[in-house]
Formats: structure tokens, sequence, C-alpha cells
């Protein structure tokens, strides 16, 4: 793919939280329509980089574009707006549980489109029927299951037509049923709204199925490791990569004994 | 795309024009951009021809004046997809694009579930009813948590209960030490108030003198207690519920029982006995602070002299007016803490649910406390104390 069709581009990115140093020197780019995981072990930093690109945390050093434009130093209302453009569906759902599945979808859609209550109402019935929760609208979020919350999460992630959509950790806690629907949702929700999709995870279910690309990031330098297909990675020269992608196992360690 | 809001009184610049075709088939005709942020036809217009058009046997789409669209398109779709699931009419998928295609045969892949769970009653007698119910409900549950705190102080007395003493240094220093400041500025204040009015009216007829019998009895028998449940129900009643109830919501208390360790025991016995041990010495704290700012304005608005004010304080009070104030502290106490843990541990798993049993603590421990004064005020005046 052209570098024209890069909805995102990471630039010399350090992560820190104060002296202590995440990862530094991410450099990469996720292309329009793809669906881009960021892997690696737990506490790599893939969370801390996903908030990085939806721009809760400021990068110690380095450059996050979106769309071309500096994301990352764009000025508070600027920001805003291209915020409008992502949808996140975050580990746990974060469905605001004062109120019902319906109303935390209404919510962003009221304020930013400025369409009546009773269309709103019909959009999200809409979301959640998208993602397989038709009914459940008048529901609150303690009265529905784990998986069930993560589904409506990405129902409110979904409200706004967003052209990126974040997903961080979406098999986390579901059983390897839901975990694959969700996966399928994920595709889905690519091919049906032409969206970008960005993904942390370490299930490798997940990684082999869906990813297009991945980006590796290696706890141990503190730095980036390849970027490719889950095929490309399991075949590169990085033992850590193979080593991630193989539960803990080098295979060319085990197939030379 | 970046939503903008659609400007009022503009004509309606996305289109959806129905006719029946004759073949018992009806065309759904789409133009212009069918964003969110155009003006678009209503849905009444499908309803009303569906309404006025019995035999219509099948839905198709010409799109071919379709330019661009979001989810507006999908929601109007999946609308007429639920009209015609009522209607008993065939909704030709294949005749829509791809994009919007997908999209609804995601929506309607799962069908819909979930409906009736607000089945309640209507009517005023059933919601009464419902509300008698939640109500007796409630007060076994109190009844029974009372129960449970009884058996783990008689385990604690057995010294068989298991807590940390730890926590219930802690808790003490939370609740007793660190609560001195606001009992005394509010005891103070309260005393101030009592001195003022006692003064005023007392004044009249020449015995401003008796201002130190109507603080120091009032103070001693009543407002300290009082006044130090109210504050703690606020301070340390609410603070449990908040914390206990955010453990729920962690699960926290499900890993104490799946441990086989009693909630009840690790968690409130810890904050009862501490409450216990600490409301009569905050009671005590705030007769002295209250009495002190009766003498404040006794001292301040009248001629008594200190000696004065100290002698008729002193001559007003006696042991069982002291103790009874002293012995309803206890009680409040235990109001404070129980409810305080109870609306914790029955908290609902969710943030909104931490807030409301806040809430409900606080509520329930003031109205138990001014419940439990009154039973108080009559069991005294019975047995003459």
């Amino acid at each position: 793919m052209s570098a024209s069709e890069d909805i995102f581009k990471v630039e010399n990115l350090t992560m820190a939280y104060g002296d202590y140093v995440v990862m530094r020197d991410l450099n990469f780019s996720v292309s329009k329509g793809e669906i881009f995981f960021i892997i690696g072990g737990s506490g790599c930093g893939k969370s801390t980089l996903l908030r990085h690109m939806i721009g809760l945390i400021k990068p110690a050093s380095g450059t996050i574009y979106f769309r071309g434009e500096n994301f990352s130093g764009a000025p508070q209302d600027k920001k805003t707006e291209m915020l409008r453009q992502f949808g996140v569906l975050y580990q746990g759902g974060a469905l605001w549980s004062s109120m019902t599945l319906s109303e935390n979808i209404m919510l962003p859609i009221r304020e930013f489109t400025g369409i009546t209550k009773k269309e709103a109402v019909d959009l999200a019935d809409l979301k959640l029927a998208l993602v397989g929760l038709n009914g459940f609208g008048s529901f609150y979020p303690s009265e529905i299951s784990g998986g069930m919350c993560k589904r409506a999460g990405l129902a409110r992630a979904i409200a706004l037509d967003p052209q990126v959509l974040f997903f961080d950790e979406p098999s986390a806690g579901l059983d390897p049923v839901s975990s694959h629907r969700l996966d399928e949702l994920i595709v889905q929700m690519r091919d049906s709204l032409g969206a970008t999709v960005i993904v942390v995870s370490h299930e490798l279910a997940s990684i082999f199925d869906i990813a297009d690309r991945a980006i590796f990031l290696d706890t141990s330098s503190k730095s980036q490791g390849p970027i490719g297909s889950p095929r490309q990675l399991l075949d590169c020269d990085d033992k850590n990569v193979r080593v991630f992608l193989n539960r803990g196992v080098d295979p060319r360690r085990r197939d030379n004994k | 795309m970046v939503w903008k809001k659609p400007k009022a009184g503009v004509e309606i610049t996305a289109t959806a024009h129905i006719a029946a075709s004759g073949d018992g088939a009806a065309v759904l005709c789409f133009s212009g951009d069918w964003l969110l942020s155009e003006r678009r036809s209503p849905f009444s217009k499908i309803e009303r021809f569906f309404a006025g058009n019995g035999g219509i046997s099948k839905l198709t789409f010409d799109t071919s004046s379709l330019a661009k669209y979001d989810s507006a398109l999908i929601s109007f779709l999946f609308r007429c997809y639920e009209i015609c699931a009522q209607k008993n009419v065939k909704f030709d998928m294949d005749s829509l694009p791809a994009g919007p295609r997908s999209l609804l045969e995601l929506a309607v892949a799962v069908p819909e579930a979930g409906k009736g769970k607000k089945g309640e009653s209507g009517n005023i007698i059933g919601k009464l009813g419902s509300t008698a119910i939640d109500a007796l409900d409630t007060f076994k549950a109190q009844a029974t948590f009372v129960g449970l705190v009884t058996i783990a102080l008689y385990e604690a007395l057995r010294r068989r209960a298991r807590y940390r003493v730890s926590d219930l240094l802690l808790i003490i220093q939370k609740s007793g030490p660190e609560a001195l400041p606001i009992v005394a500025l509010i005891s103070f204040l309260v005393g101030l108030i009592l001195g003022f009015v006692g003064v005023i009216q007392l004044a009249k007829y020449g015995s401003e003198i008796f201002v130190a019998d109507l603080v120091g009895i009032a103070m001693v028998r009543e407002m300290g207690a009082i006044m130090v449940g109210i504050v703690m129900s606020g301070r340390t009643g609410a603070a449990f519920a908040a914390e206990i109830g955010s453990m729920k919501v962690n699960e926290e208390i499900s890993a104490f029982r799946t441990f086989g360790i009693s909630p009840v025991e690790f968690l409130v016995l810890p904050r009862v006995l501490a409450l216990i041990l600490m409301f009569p010495l905050l009671t005590i704290f705030a007769d002295l602070i209250g009495m002190l700012g009766g003498m404040a304005i006794g001292l301040g608005l009248s001629d008594i002299s200190y000696e004065q004010y100290a002698n008729r304080t002193y001559a007003a009070l006696n042991l069982v007016q002291i103790s009874t104030g002293i012995g309803k502290s206890v009680v409040f106490g235990l109001i404070v803490a129980c409810i305080g843990c109870q609306r914790g541990l029955e908290c609902e798993n969710s943030s909104a649910g931490v807030g409301m049993a806040t809430t409900s603590s606080v509520v329930q421990s003031i109205t138990w406390i001014i419940v439990a004064d009154a039973i108080f005020a009559v069991a005294f005046t019975i047995f003459d104390i």
C-alpha cells in the first residue's frame, strides 16, 4: 500500500511514565482498512501505546499523525474533532453503569449529531442489533454478562460510524466461542463500515485468524520488534517473536532436538 | 466523517419514495445522501404506506440514485425490515447494495431477545405491593445482618473471630482521632446555638444563669450523642459503605467467601468494634466542647461569671444524665457501623451501585438514630431516668 493510504503514522515515539521509559523510538504506520495488531508480552506497553494513539497520554517524545495531520500535538479542539472519528472498545467494555445500554449508545449520538431522540433510539437499536444484542436496550450493564458488556461496548464504539476502531484486549475474559464471534464481528465491522481496526491483544488465535499485520513490542529491549503479517512474524529471525507466537517455545530449538 | 448537526428548516435532501409496482410488490427508491447530517424522509411515510396497502407481499429497493450513506440509511432499512417481519412481507435483501446489505444481515442475524425485563405492574396497587415486598425484604436482610454481627461479636468475645487487629487499630484511628476536628466544630456550634437561644429567652425572666443547665443537660443527654451520630453517619458510615461496596464490585468479597473467610467477621466486625469504642469517647468530647460553646455565649451575652456558670453546670448534671448520653452513643455507633457495612455488602455490582449504597447508608443511619433516640426518650420517661 502506498504511503498516502496511511491512516496512522507513528514517528520516533517514546512512551514514558515520568522517568520510567516504557518503549522508545517506535516507528510504524497503519494503512486504511487494515486490521493491525499490537502484540507483545504482559507489561510491554501495548495498552499504553493504544492510549497514546487515542490521545489519553501525551508522548514523552515523537509524533503521532492521523490522516497526515499531527494528532499528538494538535490543539484540544482539533484533537476532539479527530477523536470523533475514533471508536474505542475498552477491556471491560467501560459502559456507563448508571445508564441502560441504549442510553450508553445514545449519549454520543445525541451529543454529536443533533438528531431527534426517536432517531437516536432507532440508531441505538440498530447498533445493538449489529452486535447481536437486539432487544437488550433497556438493560443496565450490571444486568448482563461480561461478554455481552463487551459487545455492548462495541455497539457504543461504532455509534458514530468511526473511521478507526480501537480494541483493547477484546478477547480477555471471554470463552473461545465468544472470542471467535467477537473476532468475526471485528472483521465484519471492518468490511461493512470500511473502518481501520487497531487491536491490542496477546490472544494468538485472534492474531492468526484476523490480523493483516502486527507489530511486536519487545519488553526486553524496550523497543519495537518486527512488523508484518502473522505468518511473516512466525518465520522471522527475532527469537523473542518466535517464542511469543509459539507460546513460550522456540520452534527452531525444538526442531533441532 | 465529522458530524455536523442538520440545519433546521433546510429541505429534505435524502428522500425515500415507496410505491406499489402492481405484482403485489412495492419498490422503495432512495435518492440523495443518506447521512445523519442531512434532512431525510421521515419513516412515518413507510408506515402509512403499509397501513393503506394490505396486499403487499414483497418489498424491493431501488438505490440507483443513492449517493453517500451511513448509519442513517441502515437504521431506516432496519425499521423497514421490522415492519416487513410484522406484516409478513418478504424483504428483498438482494436488491440492496453490498455495503448496506452486509450490515443489515449482521443486524438481523440474531433474533430480538431480552424484551419484557421491566415487567413490573403498572397500576398503583401493584406498585404498592412491590414496594411493601421490597420493604419487607430489606427488613429481613437487616435483621439477618444484625444476627450475623451479633454472632461475630460473640465470637470476638471468645477470641475466635477472624479479623486483623491492625485493621481494627487503623479504623479506630480513622473513625476516632481523625474525626475530632469536625466533631469539635459541629459540637461547639450546637452549644453556641443552644446557649444563644437560651440566654435570649431566659433573660426575659431574669434567669440567664439557667442557660448553664439548659446547655449542659441538652448536650449531655441528647445533642452530644445525636450530633456525633449524624456527623459519623456522613463521614464514617458512608466511607464504610463505599469501601465495602467497591470491594464487592471488584469481587474482593467473593474472594473472601471462596477462602471460607466470613466477610462479616473480617470486614464488618473491626468496623463495628471501632465505632462501639469510639462513639462514647467522641460523645464525651462533643459534650465538653458543646458546653464550652454554650459557656462562650453565656459569659459573652450576660453578666454571669465563669465560676457561676461552672458551678451551675456542675449542679445541673449528674452521673445518670451523663450515662444516658454515653449509653445511647454506643447504640448509635452500632447503628452507623451496621448500616454502613450492610449497605456496602448489598451494593449492586456497578459504580452507580456504590453511589446508591453510600447515599442509602447515610439516610438510613440518620433515620435509625432519630428513631432509636425517640425510643430511648420514651423508655427513660417510663423508667423515670
